[in-house]
């Protein structure tokens, strides 16, 4: 195959095929997803799906949550064009479950109802710890939907051949709205299908495509990475750390950063929090973290062999000079094994992953909201379950036009910091006030505000005057230069910063917290008593 | 799935108190963090490691193992290896020493929530 055919070809593939294998997933989906509905009525029901999943269910459903079109396509390509340095994400997503799975998992399933502030605020001040709680939700999710939002419409440039904006703009505005439907009609439960689905669909399709390009190569990686040094122009340096990280001291700590934001970052993210709600004890929860351990863990060594694959059957020329650049090394990789056919099933997939995703990010949003700031702050009086599905689905429809309009917004505009930043912020503005309030008796209100709001604003005003906001050529403002602080990820300064705030408030507080809640969760975290149960139908 | 269809009655303020000082309750917290503090530790340095060394001593991990097999590959997948291996041993040690312990104290205390005090213990 001639490469001038493969580029045309990839660029435009065959729309037709894509459209219409990405619409047999929304069409199917959507059954489900009406199906589902009609045994949800109480608000654990809209928030926590009836807490009925299996851990099987609920571990599948977090590889379809986690798994977002960033790190398929994005790792393949960063694999595909800098080879080890692109090995490092795949890493620090798989590794910092097991933060999830010794620390967070069970007990939070123990201890909680719908949302991560219910376990932060177990024993503390309610109010205080609820709305901080809720600022760092919303951050993590509003970062990550924007970054989903803009990468579904640089996929559609890649995929469908639509490079002007509005055509763009329209794909994000199916993308918001299909997301609204899902999370309006289905709930939890729904959201958990779609992202079942997702997750068994985007496996299956890296598995497929991990066997059959390692078969072009007789089964032999050692080959495989010799054919890849072979086409890259830098060659034998895509083995070795330092590509894309190892220009100087500034680059690798930056390196050291960002491995420190992923591996700590996980078990801080409120839309993972929450999918342990889905399940009826804390053994389930264990099983789900388990499911999916094994679920990502296989899938990122898929993206191993695939971004190898990409860069030893394409080469980081033509897959730089492809549009969407790095993205499209895994399509065009589908297209080079299977034609038009497999790169419609992978490009369908991807914009699934999108889908799922987003899904899972406006529920949590709006459980947050509902639960955590409604709730408490606005209404001042406890809400019936009727009020809070109402205001939660309200919130939906909020998030869902800010996600439309922000994601337009964002179009050309390099967003790939977006995720990093949210991993950033969920390990320093959340996850040091999970472990502190699971496992520190000293822990008070006064620790916890100072140490969730730290984190979150120490991590945003570090990377607003960072290289990715100003001062260099890829940032977002090129002609200014603001950036004080030379690191474009921010957790190696800013998640120590949120541990020693949840300290230092600690051990100054004139107050002590109620001896008797404190007694209440830690009972109740190890055992399990008087955690909240399935709902029955 | 558990088929209770009312949640039992939850323990008082003051059996709380008195479950968190028993014997059973502090020999579990201290069963589940004598596994899960050293252990979370360990797979900390040692990703931490695998990322200093990529990031400072990237001469380290180029080193040829194996025609293109390098050093910084094969710790790489070691990671994933030893991921794979803790969650296993997790859940056989979950399964058999947290559980049975866990679940014979809770039962217990949904008892004593509806019935009072069993053990001379929780009666302090």
């Amino acid at each position: 195959m001639n490469a001038p055919l493969l580029q045309a070809a990839a660029t435009v593939g065959n729309p037709l095929v894509n459209i219409g294998i990405f619409a047999a997933f929304v069409v199917v989906t959507l059954v489900i997803v009406i199906r589902a509905s009609k045994t949800s009525s109480s608000s654990a029901d809209y928030y926590a799906g009836g807490r009925g999943f299996s851990g099987t269910q609920n571990g599948t459903a977090i590889a379809g949550d986690y798994l977002s079109a960033a790190s398929f396509l994005g790792i393949v390509g960063a694999i595909a064009l800098y080879g080890y340095d692109g090995f490092l994400y795949s890493i620090g997503f798989l590794v910092a479950w097991l933060v999830a799975l010794l620390l967070v998992a069970e007990l939070l399933r123990n201890t909680g109802r719908f949302t991560m502030a219910d376990v932060l605020s177990f024993r503390l001040r309610q109010k205080p710890v609820r709305i901080a709680a809720a600022f760092g939700t919303m951050a993590v999710c509003l970062f990550y939907l924007l970054a989903q939002m803009a990468g579904a419409g640089g996929l559609v440039a890649l995929l469908l051949n639509i490079t002007d904006r509005t055509g763009q703009a329209l794909v994000i505005i199916v993308v918001g709205v299909l997301m609204i439907v899902y999370v309006l009609i289905g709930g939890m439960k729904g959201t958990t299908y779609v992202q079942i689905i997702k997750a068994i669909l985007l496996i299956a399709g890296a598995g497929i495509m991990t066997v059959w390009s390692l078969a072009l190569f007789g089964f032999d990686f050692n080959g495989m990475l010799g054919a890849a040094v072979d086409l890259h122009p830098k060659g034998e340096a895509i083995l070795e750390p330092g590509l894309q990280y190892g220009k100087d001291f500034t680059t690798r700590l930056d390196f050291v950063s960002l491995g420190l934001a992923l591996v700590l970052g996980t078990a801080g993210l409120p839309h993972v929090l929450m999918r342990f709600y889905t399940v009826p004890t804390a053994k389930e929860a264990r099983t789900s973290v388990v499911w999916a351990i094994v679920l990502i863990g296989a899938f990122y060594l898929f993206t191993l062999v695939l971004g190898t694959g990409a860069g030893a059957l394409i080469g980081p020329e033509r897959i730089l000079a492809a549009p969407g650049g790095v993205n499209s090394a895994a399509p065009l990789l589908a297209f080079e094994l299977g034609g038009s056919i497999l790169l419609g099933l992978i490009s369908a997939v991807a914009f699934a992953t999108i889908l799922a995703v987003v899904a899972g990010l406006a529920i949590t949003a709006a459980a947050s909201f509902a639960h955590d700031v409604y709730g408490s702050v606005i209404a001042k009086k406890p809400l019936t379950p009727q009020e809070e599905v109402r205001i939660g689905k309200i919130t939906v429809v909020v998030i869902g036009v800010l996600a439309i309009v922000g994601g337009i917004a964002a179009q050309g505009q390099n967003v790939a910091f977006l995720v990093a930043l949210a991993f950033a912020v969920a390990a320093s503005a959340n996850l040091p006030t999970i472990l502190y309030s699971l496992f520190w008796r000293g822990f008070t209100t006064r620790g916890a505000v100072w140490s969730m709001y730290g984190g979150l604003i120490s991590a945003i005003v570090l990377i607003i005057f960072s290289p990715v906001m100003s001062g260099a050529e890829t940032s977002m403002i090129p002609g200014a230069d603001f950036a004080l602080f030379p690191l474009k990820n921010p957790g190696i300064v800013s998640i120590p910063l949120a541990f020693l705030l949840g300290w230092l408030g600690s051990v100054t507080s004139r107050e002590a917290e109620d001896p008797d809640k404190q007694a209440e969760m830690e009972v109740r975290s190890l055992t399990g008593v008087g955690a909240e149960k399935p709902v029955q139908h | 799935m558990s088929s209770i269809e009312h949640a039992p009655p939850s323990p008082t303020a003051e059996q709380f108190r008195a479950a968190q000082r028993s014997e059973e309750f502090v020999e579990l917290r201290r069963t589940h963090r004598s596994f899960a503090f050293p252990m979370t530790v360990a797979f900390f340095v040692w990703y931490l490691l695998f990322v200093i060394m990529g990031a400072f001593f990237p001469q380290v991990m180029a080193i040829r193992l194996w025609d293109n097999i390098t050093l910084g590959l094969v710790l790489g997948l070691l990671q994933f290896v030893t991921t794979f291996a803790i969650t296993f041993a997790y859940v056989r040690f979950s399964n058999r020493v947290l559980d049975p312990r866990a679940t014979a104290l809770r039962e217990r205390l949904e008892r004593e929530a509806v019935t009072g005090p069993e053990t001379p213990e929780a009666a302090r």
